[in-house]
């Protein structure tokens, strides 16, 4: 039996899923939709958006107006969205390779322009879909099928490049820290402007399995284990953050949001015709 | 049947482009047909460009110049690289500061328009306007009335007076030419 | 004296169809000899109260039109050679997923960066199969500053009717001439919407055809939640491994424009009754062809014309029936021999057929045709 929230939000006869057991994107789809029902918006003015990837599969499996679109464009496809129906609330979800590798181009642009898109990047380090291939996020000298001998890229800080390039709200958590992901998610879709929530999810079946991190558990421990919170990580000595990642919320600074300047000019040229 | 194929050639930043369409603005004024087209390279300013105007009671098919009837040059560079299939009774306006070396039989007017602009007017930014004044007051492609409706309507606001000076001037200039 | 006509650009007047057919968003890139379609777009938008975007690159561009009309907005997007290939993957979207939208291409010499100032013919088979897969599409070509105009409204109208990314292939010589215009009254104009659903929302199936083969199409934001996506999918809109639904999905993309041929294609001919040479030029170079017969009419030669309007799908029937009346087709085109191949599939072994090709950057002059005519007749 589905649970209410499963029974109301996900498109219940398009389960089961085809994440591999043990695989974080679940959890995280589950954390969106819990944070959707909390922030009380209308489903039928919700718009999700993807690219392609394991995370890009999410949005066919919940009950919105949704969009799965080419591989890393979906932030292109949302910005025209939102601009040509900013009464929309339109949410991105993608994947460390579609964001940050084939559509790095326009994350940064789509930050920049603080437009109106909550977007939530699946993190696990991988590309899955694909079996298994090294991405911008892979940890220097991590493993994957196209880094037989260990990846020599360094990789990127998603939260650090959103939040430098003009994402107005920025967090991260994981697929263990829920109950921060959910209200990171909330918050998220409550700021006008561009917000990215990077949610670090696990891979055992590809990345876990290349790079000997255990069991889908053990994977989730680390998550517990390395993450420190951003309000703690003041008060802890630099050498105690040592191979540590921050969670939390790691930029709050509304700013005025893209689509409504833009009706600004339009309001301004008609009053003057 | 009326048809003149006009070709303005100078260098980029000149405003040939904008004399282009007023002229053929002017002949649709004049209840004429006109195709205005251009070339040019990939420098913004400088270098030789060229924007052509054909003129035509008739139907324009081909919109760009073959059998040039009026050739306009204000550099030496454009008159070198554009002179090339100006009709052998063809009309050659050139500025003073263009040396030709011709046999055919064209008619050849040499005018100081560069000059009239940056030193009676004071601006040399009207030289279009100067030069296709005195192209019309040479060859009456176009009426007077409707080449100065169409200068004004395409002129920045503001310009208007100085422009209607500068085509007068291109009128009054034409007529002392030196042929 | 004053009168209606004025002076206009190609490249304006297809701002000005697009506007009068109801465009509401434009995204693009700046990218030489298109770009006055993008200023003007920036300018004249939001006067009616439409949105303009300047992307990130031309793939965005792409994109973002798509997902402006998903809301319901008729979009617009224009480029040139380098542009429209990387549009491509996005345009496949489109047609895959069946949503409308126009997409220009006012071509220039290449390949790569080739002569950005400079005309050229060259897109005409990456305009039907730029895109990856067996999918279908409409190309239609202007050649002159007024059928430009109408023909950005019959963009328009072709791809809400069928759900259908429309290519309008423009070339420079169009796109930057000058001529006079003379604007219909807007009243006057056929404008045509997207069907769309107007059933309970739990019974929308947003891929089901109806007898035209074309689905109704909801707004994203209009009560009817469903899924949109480039995988192979089946009438619910849903992804599908399923070997039949994908097979009958492309079949049903490919009929649906393939029924509703007559409707599509047009073409335009001149001088064709007594016709023995039958020139077949499109978009710019139709011009230099109708001054060459002009020339050789007056000179007692019997010279028609052939100009395909919509060059996709090619009016085949109409050209297959004048093969049996002329002796010689000449292609006329501004590249190496692109037209020609269609002509050929259609026509050898019937007529003799034959090209005028150009790839300096230079539009083909009247002359140049008239040589080719008297050396083949």
């Amino acid at each position: 039996m589905p649970s209410p929230l499963i029974e109301s939000y996900f498109r219940s006869e398009n389960l089961p899923q085809i994440w591999c057991p043990g695989c974080g994107h679940g959890i995280i789809t589950r954390a969106i939709a819990v944070a959707i029902e909390k922030s009380g918006l209308d489903r039928d003015k919700i718009c999700i958006v993807s690219g392609i990837g394991c995370s890009s599969r999410a949005p066919g499996y919940l009950d919105f107006n949704t969009l799965h679109t080419t591989h890393g464009r979906a932030l292109a496809f949302a910005t025209g969205i939102k601009l040509a129906n900013p009464e929309l609330k339109v949410i991105v979800i993608t994947g460390d390779g579609d964001c940050t590798a084939i559509g790095g181009n326009h994350l940064i642009h789509a930050c920049r322009r603080n437009i109106g898109l909550t977007t939530i990047v699946y993190n696990n380090n991988i590309y899955g879909m694909t079996g298994g291939q090294y991405s911008p996020t892979t940890p220097k000298f991590d493993k994957g099928t196209t880094a037989p001998y260990g990846n020599i890229d360094k990789a990127f800080d998603i939260c650090n490049l959103a939040a430098s390039a003009g994402a107005t709200y920025v967090g991260r958590a994981t697929s263990y820290h829920t109950n921060l992901l959910i209200s990171l998610v909330l918050n998220a879709l409550k700021n006008d402007g561009f917000s990215l929530i990077e949610a670090i999810s696990g891979c055992p079946t590809y990345y876990g399995r290349k790079n000997k991190k255990g069991s889908a558990v053990n994977m989730l421990e680390w998550q517990k284990d390395n993450a420190v919170n951003i309000s703690s990580a003041s008060k802890m000595a630099p050498e105690m953050l040592e191979g540590k990642f921050l969670i939390g919320e790691l930029k709050n600074s509304p700013e005025p949001e893209y689509a409504s300047e833009y009706q600004k000019i339009i309001d301004k040229v008609m009053k003057e015709r | 049947m009326r048809k003149y194929e006009i070709r303005l050639s100078g260098s980029g930043g000149q405003g040939l482009l904008l004399a282009g369409i007023i002229l053929a603005e002017a002949a649709i004024e004049d209840g004429l047909n006109a195709v205005q087209t251009q070339s040019y390279g990939p420098e913004a300013r400088g270098g030789a460009s060229k924007s052509e105007v054909i003129i035509s009671e008739d139907i324009i098919d081909f919109p760009k110049v073959r059998n040039c009837d009026i050739l306009l040059s204000l550099t030496q560079k454009s008159y070198e690289q554009y002179n090339d299939n100006l009709k052998d009774d063809g009309i050659l306006i050139i500025d003073s500061s263009v040396n030709v070396n011709t046999s055919s039989n064209s008619k050849i007017f040499s005018i100081p328009m560069l000059d009239a602009a940056s030193k009676i007017l004071g601006k040399p930014m009207v030289t279009n306007i100067i030069a296709i004044g005195a192209l019309v007051a040479l060859t009456e492609a176009v009426s007077k009335e409707a080449l100065t409706r169409a200068v004004l309507k395409r002129v920045p606001k503001g310009t208007e007076e100085l422009n209607k000076k500068a085509l007068e001037l291109g009128y009054e200039i034409a007529g002392k030419a030196i042929i | 004296m004053t009168n209606s006509f004025k002076l206009m650009q190609g490249n304006e007047a297809c701002v000005e169809g697009a506007i009068a057919a109801g465009m509401k968003f434009y995204a693009g890139y700046p990218i030489t000899p298109s770009t006055e379609i993008a200023e003007l777009c920036s300018e004249k938008l939001p006067v009616v109260g439409g949105k303009f975007i300047q992307m990130e690159d031309e793939i965005a561009g792409m994109a973002a039109v798509i997902g402006a009309s998903l809301t319901g907005q008729k979009s617009m997007t224009a480029t040139s050679g380098p542009g429209f290939s990387l549009k491509q993957e996005n345009i496949g979207y489109a047609s895959y997923a069946e949503i409308p939208c126009v997409i220009v291409n006012v071509q220039r010499g290449g390949p790569s960066t080739g002569q950005p100032t400079s005309p050229s013919q060259g897109d005409v088979m990456q305009a039907r199969w730029g895109t990856h897969g067996d999918h279908p599409i409409i190309a239609i070509c202007p050649s002159s500053v007024k059928e430009t105009f109408d023909l950005t409204i019959r963009a328009f109208n072709l791809s809400e009717k069928y759900r259908i990314p429309v290519i309008l292939l423009m070339d420079e010589v169009v796109g930057h001439m000058r001529e006079k215009i003379e604007l219909p009254d807007i009243a006057d104009i056929e404008i045509i919407d997207r069907k769309r659903p107007n059933c309970d929302s739990d019974e929308y199936l947003p891929y089901k055809a109806e007898a035209d083969l074309v689905p109704l199409m909801a707004d994203f934001g209009a009560g009817y939640r469903y899924h949109v996506t480039g995988l192979a999918h089946d009438e619910t809109g849903f992804p599908s491994n399923s070997y039949e639904v994908a097979d009958k999905l492309i079949r049903r993309l490919m009929n649906k424009i393939e029924i509703h041929k007559d409707d599509i294609i047009t073409w335009e001919e001149e001088n064709i009754d007594d016709a023995d040479v039958l020139i077949i030029a499109f978009g710019g170079v139709a011009r230099s062809a109708k001054a060459a017969i002009k020339q050789l009419r007056e000179n007692g030669i019997k010279v028609g014309l052939f100009r395909p309007i919509t060059i996709w799908p090619f009016p085949q029937e109409r050209l297959r029936e004048l093969a049996d009346k002329v002796k010689v087709m000449i292609v006329v085109e501004m590249n190496l021999g692109q037209l020609i191949l269609e002509v050929q599939r259609i026509c050898n072994n019937i007529v003799k057929i034959d090209g005028v090709n150009k790839v300096n950057g230079e539009i083909i002059y009247p002359e140049e045709i008239v040589t080719k005519v008297l050396e083949v007749i």
